[in-house]
């Protein structure tokens, strides 16, 4: 058992690791033989370089960003499965909110991103709430959706014993809705981090910690190419944790559950 | 879909029900368990006022085709679900789940979850959480059709005796005949749309019954007065077109 498991993650990992190698190396041998100029694309060895002399300020902004991205998808984890309960328990609420729900899913969050600073103030507060925008569709979507896919037998079998609504919810409904749940919330966490870059673009600005999306920003105007790379090097492998976190999360709740998948 | 049927059963009968799929049979069975109403007629689980009727119906359960358990619960957990609806507190039901796990002889896999259970096992399991509310009524509908056929007469065996030791009026939807002779007192069988009962029939058979039975020539014939009655109603024109 140990030893196929240690196989599997080998033969799992191994694939992606060879694909990585060989474009970085690719990457730095072409940059290096046809002399591109660095501010259009540098070699990876720069850009690791520039991760490192710019350790402070990178890590200063990782964690604003974090914060950001952080508080939004709480936010967005904790109300959209809200949100998606009450859509589940009354028709009429679904059917009158439903649409504008979906309107956060397809709002141009560049183009309401000043609307958030002017309501929420710069800095921290927009960010997430712009974070929140981005990632809290999919929960809602996949929390109903799971909600409604209750076996209608099991269904009639509680309503056969009379159940209370609270049971129903709380033995059947959420227990069956939750792969669907935490695919939903798999979801909103990478979006989180999208959302909080781009909030930062426009109202990262604030208290002088300013998160990666302001630093891709300076980096642009200085044409340091190298250190716009680290900056979405980082936002990137933020996004890779939370989903990392979120997913094992759901892995071991779905054990507990003995739910496929 | 269903027409004219005027029906009564004793309180502690064993009915089975056949008939050609899609004749109503299910339908009729979610009448008498008020999962559904019919548009026009009614169901009457008890000959007293109404007030006896609300009683009535919270003394009824309901075993499907699927096991239909809970993945998420044990096998105990599974089966005091009923009574922990019902109203009663987790461990109370957990004690009182005990009992019919025994007479399904699952007494040593309390803690089992349904994914390691056989498909033999959790209809047991389901059939213990059908008897837990002490129900005066059981309704089942298909609920051995999608086992074995040696795990399916081990079943009918087992829920014969269930029957004789409780003696709760048990209503069994099935479209095996043999499984019918085999299980109840009185057959009913039900022709194709709109179903109507054609046949209604006591099964002249000992109380007690036992796999040899179903190799007993009283046994034989009674199986095939039943095919007969369900030939002529149209049950077999599906089997000879899909032939």
């Amino acid at each position: 058992m140990k030893h196929s498991t240690w196989r599997d993650l080998l033969l799992s990992a191994l694939p992606p690791a060879l694909t990585f190698v060989v474009v970085v190396a690719l990457w730095e041998g072409v940059v290096r033989a046809f002399a591109v100029p660095k501010f259009l694309v540098p070699p990876p060895s720069d850009v690791l370089i520039a991760v490192w002399t710019e350790r402070a300020s990178l890590g200063g902004a990782l964690l604003t960003t974090a914060q950001g991205a952080g508080v939004g998808f709480l936010l967005s984890a904790s109300l959209g499965t809200s949100v998606g309960l009450a859509f589940s328990l009354s028709r009429w609420l679904e059917r009158g909110l439903y649409p504008y729900a979906l309107f956060l899913q397809t709002v141009p969050i560049v183009a309401v991103a000043p609307l958030l600073v002017l309501w929420f103030g710069p800095g921290l507060r927009a960010v997430s709430v712009s974070a929140f925008i981005v990632s809290v569709f999919p929960i809602i979507a996949n929390t109903l959706a799971g909600l409604r896919s209750v076996d209608p037998r099991l269904s009639d079998l509680f309503r056969l014993y009379g159940a209370k609504l609270g049971d129903t919810v709380l033995k059947l409904r959420l227990p069956t809705a939750i792969p669907s749940m935490m695919t939903g919330l798999k979801v909103a966490s990478g979006l989180s981090v999208i959302g909080a870059i781009v909030g930062e673009f426009v109202a990262g600005f604030s208290e002088g910690n300013a998160g990666l999306g302001i630093t891709v920003l300076s980096a642009y105007r200085q044409l340091r190419t190298d250190l716009l790379f680290a900056a979405v090097l980082l936002a990137s492998l933020l996004g890779l944790s939370l989903f990392a976190l979120v997913s094992s999360l759901s892995t071991l709740l779905l054990r507990r559950l003995r739910a496929p998948g | 879909m269903l027409q004219d049927i005027d029906l009564v059963i004793e309180a502690g009968s064993f009915v089975a029900l056949l008939g050609p799929s899609g004749c109503g049979k299910s339908t009729l069975l979610r009448f008498i368990s008020g999962l559904d109403t019919p548009a026009a007629g009614s169901v009457v689980l008890s000959p007293k006022a109404d007030e006896a009727q609300a009683s009535a119906a919270a003394k009824l359960a309901f075993v499907f085709q699927d096991a239909q358990l809970l993945p998420w619960r044990s096998v105990l957990d599974n089966v005091a679900l009923p009574l922990e609806l019902q109203g009663y507190g987790r461990a109370q039901a957990r004690e009182r789940a005990r009992g019919p796990l025994a007479e399904v002889e699952l007494g040593d896999v309390h803690e089992r979850f349904p994914d390691q259970l056989s498909g033999g096992m959790r209809m047991r399991v389901s059939i213990a959480r059908a008897l837990v509310t002490e129900p005066s009524v059981l309704l089942l509908d298909e609920p051995f059709a999608a086992l074995d056929e040696l795990t399916r007469q081990r079943l009918d065996e087992r829920l014969r005796k269930l029957w004789q030791a409780r003696r709760m009026t048990v209503i069994f939807v099935t479209h095996a005949l043999a499984e019918a002779a085999f299980l109840a007192e009185r057959a009913l069988v039900m022709s194709r749309r709109p179903g109507r009962i054609v046949l209604d029939h006591a099964l002249q058979l000992p109380e007690d019954r036992t796999l040899e039975l179903r190799t007993n020539l009283d046994f034989v014939a009674q199986t095939a007065l039943l095919y007969r009655s369900l030939s002529q109603h149209g049950a077999l024109d599906d089997a000879q077109h899909g032939a």
